[in-house]
This record gives C-alpha cells, structure tokens and sequence, in this order.
C-alpha cells in the first residue's frame, strides 16, 4: 500500500517542520476502497458457491466491501495520521455512505422510468389521445391538455391569493386576524390530498348536482392544496427581505404600499418565483383529487367546465388499473405518461432555477 | 430651504417602554447638531421621531410635539408620508436598493413614487445629486452598475445622494460612519460641513472627536439605569460641551471617564 509516512528528511542545518505529520498519500484511501471492495465480493462469491446464499449476493458483497472499508481507513489513519484524522475520515465514510443510500432510489427510479418509459415516448404519444384505442397506439394528448388546464387555471387562482396573503401577514397583518389565517394555513398545509377532492366534489355537486365532474372542479381542488404552500414560500420570501431597505424607502417619503410593490417584491422575486414553481411542482402530479373530481376520459377535452378531463397521474393510473386486452401496450403508455410527468417537473425546477438565477439580486456590500 | 425644529416635551415609547422622555430642544436652521450619549439612550429612537419614522415600528408611539417652522408634525391631520419628504434620513447602515442600478437609487424618492420626469430631468438630477454627495467623479462611468457594487463609503454618500435627490428641508443621521473606515469618515465628515449650507443637519454620533470636528450644537443624553427612559442632560454649543459643560456627567462622558 502506498502510504506516506516518511518522516521528513533529516536535514543537518535547519531541524525538522514541527508541523510535519504524517499523511495518507491522497491514493491511499481508494486503494483501501477498492481492495475492500475486492475482499467483499470474494467473501460473498465463496458464500454463493458453498450455498450460503442464492448465488452471488451484490447487496452483501457491497455491504461487507463498505464495513472493510470503515474498519480499515480509521484503524490505518489513526496509526499514521493520529486520532483526530482518524475520526475524519470514519465521519467523511458515514456521511458519504448514507447519501449513497438516500440517492441509490431515486437513481433507480429514473433509471426505472427512463428505460420503461422509452418504448412509448414517441410523437403519437404526444398527439392522440386514447380514444377508440383499445390495445396498441393511442396517446395522452389529453392527458397533458388537461393537467396543463387544471394545473394552470389552480397556478392562476393560488397565486394572487396565496401572494396577496403572505404579503398581508408579512407587512400588515398584526393581532387575532393575522394568528388565525397563519393558524388556518398551517391547517390547510397537513390537509391528505384526498380530502381536498372531497371538498371540491362536495361543493359542486351542491351547486351543479351530485356527481358533476369537471376540470374546473380539478383545478378548485388542486388549489386549496396549493394556496397554503405558495403562502408559506411567498412569507418566508419576504420576511428575508431585510426591514432596512423598508425603511430606507420610508424615509424618501414613499408610501406603504408602493414601498411593498416596488422595494419589497422586486428584491424577492426571485425567491418568491421560485418558491410558486415548486408548489406547481407539488400539486402537477396530485391524482386522488382529480380522480374524484375530473374523472377520467379516454377523449380529448378543452373545456373546463364541462365533461370529465384526463390529468396525467389519472392517466397512468387508469392505464394501470384498467389494462385492456393488450396489457404491455397499458403497461408501456403507463410509463410514457410516468416519463413525461417526471420531466414536465424537472422542466418546472430548472425554470425555477434560471428565474432564481437570472432576478437574484446581488445584497453584498 | 432649511428649517427650523422644536421639540417640545417629547415622550418616545415602545408599547408600554417609556425609551426617552421629556426633551426639549431647538436646533436651528443651517447648523450641524450632534447628539452624543452612551448606547441605548435613545439617541436613535429620537432622531427617528423628528421624520417619523419611530411610528413604523409597531406599537410605538409618540407623546408631545415636534415643530418645523412651527408647523406641528404630530398635529393632527399631518400625514408623515409627507413629513418624511421634507426630512430626509441616513442610517448606520449603507442601505442601497439591491435591485436598483447607482442611477436609480439616486432617483429612488421619484421614481418609487410614481412620479413622472423627463430623460434630462433626471438625469441632472443624478448629476446634482451625486456631486452634492461628493460622488459624481468616482461613479459618473458606471451610472448604471448595481448600487451595492461600491465600497461601503461610496454607498453610504450614495445613500446620502439619494436622501438629498427629493431636496428635503432636513436630514437626519444616525451613526452614518460607524460601518466605514477612516478615509470614507473623512469624506463624509467633509460632505456634512458643505451639505450644512442648504440644509439642517442632525446628526448621532459615537465619536466624539466627530463631533466636535463638525457640528455647532451638542446634544448629551443618558439613561439612569437600564430600563430607564433616556433623557437630555445638556443642549449647548459644542465648544462648551467639549470644553466647558455646565453638568458633571457631561463632562464625565466628554472626557472618557464613564459611559
Ligand atoms: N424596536 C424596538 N423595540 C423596543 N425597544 C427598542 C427598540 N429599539 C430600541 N429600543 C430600546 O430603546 C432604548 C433606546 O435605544 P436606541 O434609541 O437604539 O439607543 P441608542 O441609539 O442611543 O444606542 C433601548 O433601551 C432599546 O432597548
Ligand atoms: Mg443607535
């Protein structure tokens, strides 16, 4: 192993660095790494081919090449490099071990998707809908016109109202009112999906009739999930805003309000831009609401205030739930539509990122 | 363009916390005030009542009377959006807008009030502005850099550009060199002795030698003890504060033995 321990030259005029100190060359823990490695997977061969285990174990020849690796990097650093490297490098291994452990899934969920996403992620995936399909071709056009509807029309209400709140409770709201609606928005923030498409049910089959189903009623139930998050982002976003700059507009005689719209928001914009993204990321793929309240369709419907409108979730669900005659084909759409949510959300953050990026406003001094 | 301020009876409170309590005091037109005192006593919590800006924080308030030209900026009716026009203010801080160019910070007061001016307007308006502040030779190329691209000094004359932009009768500092280093001090203190021409300067200050180098009445305020209101022990002219002080506290705190 190449460590570097040689103490450092002995010179006959000037004595030794005091701050010498032994150090492990920078190759030496990725050789410990990989010869760990190597030891575990021989470990776990021999235990597949005693009969120990179902064959080669992947998961035991990784866990046993890690546990090496642990014992070996803290026992060898703390002969060369002392007791307090040592702990370093035990803690930098715990830490990197358990993000690789907390990213492991989601790799696998992409990777998942991607692959068996793939196969129907093609154009008349994107323009057909699903009606008179019953076995291969067909698409979920309409499943993306309506969660771009619905998302859409629940983003235009939940913003004014949700920004328009946070703002009160930020530069306005004191005493009981200002406690209640903080009170009611932390409420409404732990509200299950569910009953959020219970609610929108409920309130219009009391004005249209029971079992009326349309997007509208969709984007009415996506927005009582989203108006709490845009109002805890938007808060948070302002109340960063630091008071100074308030008073510094104050004091050139300008008034509250134009104070709010012109200092306050445009120094928060980027936060508060980013922070509605993310609640649109939140609710695009809410499916019990929406399976309640806008149904599901094979058909490919504009109108928000009549029929039933696909969602994507909806969509893949169904294509799940339902599968037709021709399975794979149900199976196959079903990850397409899987595939083409994760990336309509991925598309939100990056825009969200940019925005952040492009608006943030430099406060160094 | 400068005015007059008497303060008659003043009582400044946090909700239920009496800050400072029972000043008096005349400071005249086209003269530099200091106010010096030892922290917490109430030096700023005053200053900020002379433009009103005490009232935005919530549940304080106000009890007395402060007139400018006689005119009572407590009475009833007055709209201290309109006061604030008239007395302009510098904090300890340089407080540039961050979203704001070096140009548009100097034309905050207008255009954050929505009010409309022309191209030329404006930008001799700048110009005026920045080179009453002593700023216009180090800025006049990049007008349009964000204004927290300048070293602390130059934002702190920025801010003092942008105070002076909507021509105020007053302007009111507090602490505005205790963030800078010597040579921006200087040229602040330098800009005070010009700006005291046109305006009425009132000024809280930590350092004393600052004091005397650039204001013509001292004001020495103290607190009893904490939680005590802050009040006015001596009001005179800076050479008899500095050389002469009629009360012995004064002259403790002046020479350095308490406070
Ligand atoms: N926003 C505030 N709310 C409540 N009390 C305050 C506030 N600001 C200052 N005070 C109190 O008022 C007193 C005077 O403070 P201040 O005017 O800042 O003193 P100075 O500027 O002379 O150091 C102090 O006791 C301080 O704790
Ligand atoms: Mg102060």
């Amino acid at each position: 192993m190449a460590i570097d321990s040689t103490p450092a030259p002995l010179r006959t005029s000037t004595p030794a660095n005091i701050h010498d100190h032994g150090r492990l060359n920078r190759r030496t823990p990725w050789t410990i790494l990989g010869l760990s490695l190597a030891a575990g997977f021989g470990v776990a061969a021999f235990l597949g081919s005693v009969g120990a285990t179902d064959g080669l174990s992947l998961t035991l020849a990784l866990a046993l090449g890690t546990v090496l690796y642990v014992v070996m990097i803290t026992l060898i650093s703390r002969q060369i490099e002392g007791t307090r490297q040592a702990t370093d490098r035990f803690v930098t291994a715990m830490v990197t071990i358990a993000f690789t452990v907390a990213i492991i899934p989601l790799i696998s969920l992409l990777f998942t998707v991607v692959t068996r996403g793939a196969a129907r992620f093609d154009i008349q995936f994107f323009s057909e809908s699903m009606r008179n399909v019953v076995g291969e071709g067909g698409g979920a056009a309409h499943a993306i016109v309506g969660t771009l509807l619905m998302t859409g029309t629940a983003a235009i209400i939940s913003i004014p109202i949700g920004l328009m709140t946070a703002i009160y409770l930020v530069e306005y709201g004191r005493g009981p009112l200002a406690r209640a609606i903080t009170f009611f928005v932390d409420v409404m923030t732990g509200i299950p999906s569910i009953v959020a498409g219970l609610f929108a049910f409920a309130l219009f089959a009391l004005v249209f009739g029971p079992g009326v189903r349309m997007g509208f009623a969709g984007s009415i139930a996506l927005s009582v999930l989203m108006i709490p998050v845009v109002v805890r982002s938007c808060e948070e976003m302002l109340r960063i805003v630091p008071n100074e700059l308030r008073e510094a507009a104050y004091a050139l005689g300008v008034p509250k309000w134009l104070t709010v719209l012109k200092v306050v928001l445009p120094t928060s914009i980027a936060g508060i831009t980013t922070g509605i993204m993310i609640a649109i990321a939140r609710v695009i793929g809410e499916t019990a609401p929406l399976l309640i309240v806008a149904g599901f369709t094979a058909s490919m419907n504009y109108d928000m205030f009549n029929d039933r409108m696909q969602s994507l979730p909806v969509f893949v669900f169904t294509s799940y739930a339902n599968q037709g005659v021709d399975s794979q084909a149900f199976l196959d759409r079903a990850w397409a539509g899987a595939l083409t949510l994760i990336l309509i959300v991925m598309v939100l953050n990056l825009t969200a990122r940019l925005i952040a990026r492009l608006f943030a406003p430099t406060l160094g001094r | 363009m400068s005015k007059r301020i008497e303060v008659r009876d003043l009582n400044v409170y946090y909700g239920k916390f009496k800050a400072v309590e029972d000043v008096s005091l005349t400071i005249e037109p086209r003269s530099v005030t200091a106010f010096i005192g030892p922290s917490g006593c109430g030096k700023s919590t005053f200053i900020r009542t002379l433009n009103r800006m005490h009232e935005v924080i919530p549940g304080a308030y106000v009890e007395g009377e402060v007139l400018v030209d006689g005119d009572n900026l407590y009475g009833a009716g007055i709209d201290p959006v309109l006061v604030r026009r008239q007395v302009g203010m510098v904090f300890q801080r340089p407080n540039p807008f961050p979203t704001m160019s070096i140009a548009d910070n100097v034309l905050a007061g207008v255009k954050l009030n929505n009010r409309r001016i022309s191209k030329s307007d404006a930008d001799d308006l700048v110009e005026k502005s920045l080179q009453g502040a002593n700023l216009w030779n180090e800025v006049k190329d990049r007008l349009d850099r964000p204004g927290s691209s300048l070293s602390g000094g130059q934002q702190q004359r920025l801010c003092i550009a942008r105070a002076i932009a909507v021509e105020p009768e007053v302007i009111l500092m507090d602490e505005p060199c205790s963030a800078l280093d010597p040579i921006s001090t200087l040229a602040i203190e330098d800009l005070i002795e010009e700006l005291k021409r046109d305006y009425t300067i009132v000024i809280v200050t930590h350092n004393m030698q600052q004091a005397s180098r650039v204001s013509d009445k001292t004001a020495f305020f103290t607190i009893a003890g904490t939680g005590m209101p802050g009040t006015l022990i001596e009001y005179d002219d800076t050479s008899v504060i500095f050389s002469n002080p009629s009360v012995k506290a004064t002259e403790d705190y002046v020479s350095g033995k308490f406070g």
